[in-house]
């Protein structure tokens, strides 16, 4: 038998751990599932042809444009967007990842425009890797060489990628 | 810059997908990363009446190396395949290639056979399948066969297959024994389209002397081209031969055009460097390849 077409779907998609339904249109994508059928407008659209990164969220762990895969493509899948990167500690309140932190302490962002495309990449990249390990400056470039930020010069940006992995060095070795 | 409507199917196999390009004909379009379909969508570049998600097919997102060669399946991402030592022991060019491509965001998604049949002449994974001589399979209604490269690319983003066709793996044949490979780009910032690459094989004799050189670029000719560039360096030792003459070879066999980004001049000046740079750094490692 052969499948038929559809111009419109219900999706399940389960989002910061949460599972969540949204009746879409097939073309909608998933940067805008996100923002408008979800509400979670943390995920900003630039360019939305993948070039400049603001809206990379990560689909089932990795980090992926949002705006270059369609809403439906997330049928059945996890996506993460900078609304989930923090947890929630054991008194109700939340904690920042480690990456946010280091945002915040090495002042790598002015406008924020871009900012929650590179804290879902450099949160992914982080997590990823050996946190035992000290950071090398390639490392910290191939983390931050996909997202465009016209504000920051990308020093402090860079400064914060190295600060997170410092921390997360610390806690990994306590 | 919000794609036209289209109808949506996502098959589970590929002789639902063969159908549904079958009944939705010219207009249905194959989506698997996305990763440069989507943005034309956006940007209104193409309008498929209907997209044929192949992402819930499965069995294509299998990276197999073996002794004569590697073979990708049609969702293998290329980060999947960037990461894959197997590939890069078989074809080094694999994973130097794939390293190269975009950014780590757009390898997580974008698969190595939909940049293949995308056909763009600035994709580095293009010229790595020419210049290893390479092909796709292609399935249809009455069953797979393997179409060569050569009869793969016919212009810019155009290939030499329609009707109800839907490639399902790319194979990349193994290097062979005393040879050595290099990958070069230059691009206006570390992710960018190429202006100018280079993908080069350089194989040696038993007397560890060049016996073959050739090369195919990025961003320069409507389809990829595979240049022999033997006549400038054949029958030298590694450490004697004039790859700076072979990268002269190569600037007067290509014909670039010119755009926004580099005058012709320019990318034919990047041919010359990018050439002699790749072939005598591909040597090296076919020499330490050679017994």
């Amino acid at each position: 038998m052969t499948p038929g077409t559809d111009t419109e779907r219900t999706i399940s998609v389960v989002v910061n751990g949460v599972p969540r339904e949204a009746t879409v249109p097939v073309r909608r994508l998933l940067s805008d599932v996100l923002r408008s059928d979800l509400g979670l407008t943390g995920t900003h659209v630039g360019c939305e042809h993948g070039v400049c990164g603001a809206c990379t969220v990560l689909l089932d762990g990795q980090p992926t444009r949002s705006c270059l895969v369609l809403g439906v493509q997330a049928d059945g899948h996890r996506v993460t967007t900078v609304e989930g990167l923090s947890r929630s500690d054991h008194r109700g309140g939340q904690v920042l990842h480690p990456v946010q932190e280091a945002f915040r302490e090495c002042h790598a962002l002015q406008c924020g425009f871009c900012t929650p495309g590179f804290l879902t990449t450099i949160a992914a990249g982080l997590d990823a890797r050996d946190a035992t390990q000290p950071i090398t400056d390639a490392e910290v470039d191939e983390l931050v060489g996909g997202n465009l930020c016209r504000c920051t010069g990308y020093a402090n940006i860079r400064k914060a990628c190295r600060h997170a992995a410092e921390a997360m060095r610390q806690a990994a070795t306590r | 810059m919000k794609p036209a409507p289209f109808g949506y199917a996502d098959p589970t196999s590929v002789a639902e997908v063969l159908d549904v390009l079958a009944t939705e004909g010219d207009g249905a379009k194959v989506l698997a990363g996305g990763q440069s379909l989507i943005p034309l969508l956006s940007m209104r570049l193409a309008a498929p009446t209907t997209l044929v998600d192949i992402n819930r097919v499965p069995g294509l997102d299998r990276v197999s190396a073996a002794p004569d060669g590697v073979r990708v399946g049609a969702l293998v991402r290329h980060a999947h395949l960037l990461a894959s030592a197997e590939a890069a022991a078989v074809q080094p060019l694999l994973g130097r290639a794939t390293a190269r491509v975009a950014h780590p965001a757009i390898r997580n998604r974008g698969t190595t056979v939909g940049s293949i049949v995308h056909a763009d002449p600035s994709g580095e994974m293009t010229a790595v399948l020419a210049v290893t001589d390479g092909s796709v399979t292609v399935a249809r209604g009455d069953g797979s066969a393997p179409v060569g490269w050569r009869d793969l690319f016919v212009g810019p983003l155009e290939t030499s297959l329609h009707g109800a066709a839907v490639v399902v793996d790319a194979f990349f044949p193994a290097l062979a024994p005393r040879s050595g490979t290099a990958f070069a780009e230059v691009a206006r910032r570390k992710g960018d389209y190429a202006v100018c690459g280079a993908a080069v094989v350089v194989t040696l004799d038993e007397d560890r002397r060049v016996a073959a050189a050739r090369a195919a670029y990025l961003s320069v000719g409507a389809v990829p081209e595979v240049h022999d560039l033997t006549d400038a360096v054949g029958g030298k030792p590694v450490d004697s031969a004039d790859w700076a003459a072979a990268g002269e070879l190569a600037r007067g066999l290509v014909d670039p055009d010119g755009d926004l980004h580099a005058s012709a001049d320019y990318r034919r000046l990047l041919v010359g460097t990018l050439t002699a740079r790749t072939l005598a750094e591909a040597a090296a490692e076919a020499e330490r390849r050679t017994p």
